[in-house]
């Protein structure tokens, strides 16, 4: 008896996944366990691995096709078998629209918490008829779109048609079409602007992730930031001598993390993360460390920092940033952290501020070491230093918790024989 | 232009179309002596005597019929409800003469009779007075619904109601009465089936009629400090219904909220969101939210009262869901 | 006998409706008339009469029991039986059926399936003739089983109190649908009513065509001269039952029996043909009555039927209302 073959659940947060390869092809046989097919998900490129045994009958979802979890993508079966009646239902994604299961104002009903519209979603992009129309007419990809609106509603002001959302006064001309962006250009170089058309790239599955948790974050979690500009010198000498003394390289950023780990330690309350029934303090200290890739940054976890020497680290993050640029990450290597570091000194940014990296309750912003006149004793003499940021959830890391945490991080990153003590 | 009350706009359309056409009289309960319970008659006894400015007994169902018997043989009745509420005993006389003798003579009939009076909630009048009446009356083919919210639409659509071949719903509202505004002087005739625009504006459109218009204005007045800028469109007109108007409203703000007065299962708001949904279902930005009275008969205590009425709050809440400003 | 012409005119008339009905009745069996079916068959003294007691410029309101009067009241049969047929030709263009004949030529304003709902609309009719003063009466009937209503009280209560040119005829056939009326009424002599309302009251037995028109002519003048409304109570009997799907089974063979000997229609005739004057028209205007009925049946028949481009303008008189 054939059947049908459904999208699995790939990763703890996935709710979809694109198909990025097939690696049977139909006709092909099919043991349990084989690989079938290589799934972009929220998190990373999974493998999609056979629960059956048989022959693949057929590819309902073809390589680049977004399939919902639980939506069918293939049968298999016997060869030759029918797979007649299995797949002519409307669960291949193409379900109608479900009409809105509800419900109008709460002001209608006893219960007004209740009411807000509720969309009811059967493996399909979840756009108001108005954006449909808008994207008809410009030939969009609704599946490149992040929704905003209620339940990930794509609604106008995702595709700038609807104004509304963030003009204040002035109202809205006419909603720009990406095809004919008026580019400030001179005139006579209208010729010129057929090659200067803005370019459309669909979002990729990470782009999208990033798009919807550090807006979810910046939207929902109350962002405040504390600054410390730190001497570095001392840092910068140990660093040398290190590097001179050992076979391999120590950054700067593995010198930082460990004196983060240890920080965590004496400051614990920043560990901490706001869930809407208590405040969760970790013992662990899993550092999220943030790395750049091609298409955006992934941010793979350190575990237990604190339990590492500073060797230790420094391979541990050279070894998840090939695997992050290789697409190696699995899903369990970049969830679970407790706090996040973020370094941008290599890029020579002084200081920022960073997006909190939910659930996690504070992330460090690193900036680049300067070279700067210090005064040493009477003496003003060339030195060295570099800022940090701490940005916290104020929910679970009021400003004192955190400056205590930035005034022990100080001590151990202008006293840092302590790191290589832990 | 002229500076008038509602009331006043309602007594002076009855009195020029009396004195345009004979066939034109007043009738129902205290409208002569007692000069009208809500004072709308003012006057008019005396002025045209008791052969047309006629009171009777309490007797809903006696007097509608007559009007209608009347209207069917070529007069031109107004038959005033004390409130609407009292026209559920008269209800029979309404759907099954009013509107169905055409029909049912193959034509030979007309029934041009006006009924009028005031609707829906007042103040603290209790579950049995406060029936905003139009959502039953709307549903009947035959009939045609009116509900104006300024003196200018009162006055110039109850004169375009007396003269109409068919049976005219002309609903009033006891706390419009008050209300003051400009009516043109001279001959002033509103058309059925052409809502007004009260208020114009580019990222919602507000539907409403009657004394709810004037709720809306003040929600759309709170909602542009808030940087929304909503459209309010005065249906005044409830059977016809002008659906040109509506639908081009919404094909510029794309999000719509429907507030009334009136229980929320069926009725006018849900009548309007089936027109829009079937005739602008690409314009849709969100799906399209009614303010209405709530699901439960009016209670007296005046706390509870207003809880249960329509209020700028309300609507405002609804055009902030529409526009995803909350969810 | 006395006014021979208007004798046999009467006569001519009550076999009409009575013929009228009996091919209806038919039809009815052979499924060219659908719905609601009431038959007038006993009563048809009742509607010649009072059609006979008015002026043409006078009005009448009836209820769904109606082909009697629309008949008596000058509609033709091939007009009453193409509606029975719902056929466009009809009084009412085949949109109202049996219940609902309505011919505004003949100020017959129908033909009304609520009960007592008709009553105020024709206390309207009578309104509209003294606010005009046109001269006009309204005869309105209605049966034993309308009497308790609200709205025949209302509608009587304003007649009275405005002193309206109306007269409300009860044509008493003993039986609301299937109750008889001790069991639907506590007074069963009903024009007892009209001492509450303050009119005038007539009570008789509806077996003479001529006294049915006399007297009811008495209250038809008495409203002309200003005097108010005045209520007739007329006993009479129907044969068949309610509607066509009633078997009548709430009275007896006995009793139907004994009012058909009594029957008014077959007194005129034996009336007439015992006369000299008379009984040599009786047969030709018999055979003129067969070839009547005999066309209403072929027209009703060969019509053609509405088509939906009635529907809307039939609904309202000005643009359609949506």
């Amino acid at each position: 008896m054939a059947r049908v073959v459904d999208m699995p659940k790939l990763s703890p947060t996935m709710e979809e996944g694109q198909i990025v390869t097939w690696h049977r092809k139909e006709g092909d046989a099919v043991e349990v366990d084989d690989l079938l097919a290589e799934v972009e998900t929220d998190k990373a490129t999974m493998e999609f691995r056979s629960f059956d045994r048989g022959t693949l009958l057929k590819v309902l979802a073809p390589a680049g096709s977004m399939v919902r979890l639980g939506d069918p993508v293939a049968v298999i079966g016997k060869p030759g078998e029918s797979t007649e009646g299995l797949v002519s239902g409307t669960r291949a994604g193409a379900a109608p629209a479900t009409a809105p299961a509800g419900v109008d104002a709460p002001s209608e009903a006893m219960t007004p918490a209740t009411t807000a519209p509720v969309l009811v979603t059967g493996g399909r992009v979840k756009a108001s008829p108005y954006v449909r129309k808008l994207a008809r007419e410009r030939g969009l990809d609704l599946l490149t779109v992040h929704g905003s609106g209620t339940g990930g509603r794509i609604v106008a002001r995702d595709l700038d048609g609807g104004a509304v959302a963030t003009r204040v006064t002035a109202p809205s001309a006419a909603a720009p079409k990406p095809t004919s962006v008026p580019f400030a250009a001179p005139v006579s170089a209208t010729v010129a602007r057929e090659a200067r058309e803005s370019v459309s790239k669909p979002l990729s599955m990470m782009r999208r992730t990033i798009a919807r948790r550090l807006t979810e974050s910046k939207r929902d979690v109350p962002h405040f930031y504390l600054t410390i500009d730190v001497d570095a010198g001392a840092l910068f000498e140990l660093r040398a001598r290190l590097n001179a003394d050992l076979d391999k390289k120590i950054s700067f950023n593995d010198l930082v993390v460990k004196a983060v780990s240890i920080a965590l330690v004496r400051a614990p309350e920043v560990n901490a993360q706001f869930t809407p029934e208590a405040l969760v303090y970790h013992r662990r200290i899993d550092l999220s460390i943030a790395i750049a890739v091609d298409e955006g940054l992934v941010t793979p976890v350190l575990r237990d920092a604190d339990r590492k020497s500073v060797v230790e680290i420094s391979e541990e993050i050279q070894t998840l940033s090939a695997r992050a640029r290789d697409k190696k990450l699995t899903v369990e290597e970049m969830t679970g952290g407790t706090f996040s570091i973020s370094n941008l000194g290599m890029f020579g940014i002084d200081e920022f501020a960073a997006v909190i990296n939910p659930p996690e309750g504070a992330i460090l912003a690193v900036g680049a070491i300067r070279a700067e006149p210090v005064v040493r004793g009477d003496a003003v003499v060339p030195g060295k230093r570099m800022k940090l940021t701490l940005s916290c959830d104020h929910r679970v890391v009021d400003g004192a918790v955190g400056a205590k945490f930035l005034a022990e991080l100080r001590k151990v990153l202008e006293r840092p024989l302590q790191i290589l003590a832990h | 232009m002229k500076s008038m009350r509602f009331r006043e706009a309602v007594r002076e359309a009855i009195a020029e179309e009396m004195e345009r056409d004979d066939r034109v009289f007043l009738m129902g309960e205290e409208v002569g002596q007692y000069q009208g319970a809500y004072k709308v008659s003012e006057g008019l006894l005396e002025r045209f005597g008791e052969r047309r400015v006629i009171d009777t007994p309490i007797t809903e169902a006696g007097f509608a019929g007559i009007g209608i018997g009347a209207a069917m043989v070529g007069l031109r009745p107004i038959i005033e409800f004390m409130t609407w509420n009292f026209s559920a005993v008269a209800f029979d006389q309404i759907l099954n003469n009013a509107a169905k003798l055409r029909q049912m003579s193959g034509g030979q009939l007309s029934v041009p009779v006006v009924f009028r009076g005031p609707n829906a909630s007042a103040r603290q009048v209790g579950s049995q007075h406060s029936h905003a009446m139009e959502h039953f009356y709307v549903n009947v083919p035959g009939l045609k619904v009116i509900a104006p919210a300024t003196p200018a639409d009162a006055k110039g659509m109850l004169k375009t109601a007396i003269r109409d071949e068919d049976p005219v719903l002309y609903l009033e509202s006891e706390t419009l009465y008050s209300v003051k505004g400009d009516v043109p002087e001279g001959e002033h005739l509103v058309p059925f089936g052409k809502a007004r625009i009260a208020r114009e504006g580019t990222d919602c459109t507000l539907i409403s009629y009657s004394r709810m218009v004037h709720v809306c204005l003040d929600a759309a007045e709170a909602l542009a400090a808030k940087g929304i800028d909503c459209e309010v469109i005065d249906l005044r007109s409830l059977r016809p219904l002008d659906e040109e108007t509506i639908v081009a409203s919404l094909t510029k703000t794309h999000r719509a909220v429907v507030a009334y007065e009136g229980w929320p299962y069926g009725g006018v708001g849900a009548e309007v969101v089936d027109r829009l949904q079937r005739l602008a279902f690409d314009e849709l930005d969100a799906p399209i939210l009614r303010v209405t009275t709530m699901d439960v008969p009016m209670p007296y205590n005046a706390k509870l009262e207003q809880l249960v009425i329509p209020q700028a709050h309300r609507i405002i809440d609804a055009v902030e869901r529409v526009t995803y400003r909350r969810t | 006998m006395k006014e021979a012409k208007t004798a046999l005119e009467m006569y001519r008339m009550m076999l009409l409706i009575r013929r009228f009905e009996e091919e209806a009745a038919r039809a009815y069996s052979l499924g060219k008339i659908g719905g609601f079916l009431h038959l007038y068959i006993g009563q048809e003294a009742v509607a010649v009469g009072a059609a006979h007691a008015m002026r043409p410029t006078d009005s009448v309101v009836t209820t769904y029991r109606d082909h009697g009067i629309a008949l008596a009241r000058g509609m033709t049969a091939n007009a009453g039986m193409a509606e029975l047929f719902g056929k466009v030709t009809g009084c009412s263009k085949g949109l109202g059926g049996s219940m609902h004949f309505f011919d505004a030529e003949n100020r017959m304003y129908g033909g009304h399936g609520i009960i007592g709902a008709h009553i105020p609309l024709a206390a309207g009719v009578a309104f509209a003739s003294k606010y005009t003063s046109d001269g006009g009466v309204t005869m309105v009937f209605y049966g034993d089983g309308s009497a308790s209503i609200g709205a025949t009280h209302e509608g009587m209560s304003l007649a009275a109190l405005w002193k309206l040119p109306i007269v409300f005829v009860c044509e008493n056939n003993q039986y609301a649908m299937g109750t008889s009326l001790e069991r639907s009424i506590s007074v069963t002599d009903m024009s007892k009513k009209a001492d509450g309302y303050g009119m005038a009251k007539d009570r008789f037995v509806a077996e003479d065509v001529f006294e049915i028109r006399d007297r009811l002519k008495d209250a038809v003048e008495r409203a002309r001269r200003g005097e108010g409304p005045t209520l007739v109570e007329i006993l009479t009997y129907r044969y068949r039952g309610h509607s066509m799907s009633d078997p009548a089974k709430y009275r007896t063979k006995e009793e139907v029996e004994d009012y058909k000997k009594r029957d008014a229609l077959n007194q005129l005739r034996a009336e007439l043909a015992a006369s000299p004057e008379t009984a040599k028209d009786v047969e030709a205007l018999e055979a003129a009555v067969e070839a009547e009925i005999a066309e209403c049946v072929r027209f009703a028949d060969e019509s053609p039927e509405p088509t939906a481009d009635l529907l809307e303008p039939t609904t309202y008189a000005g643009e359609f209302a949506r």
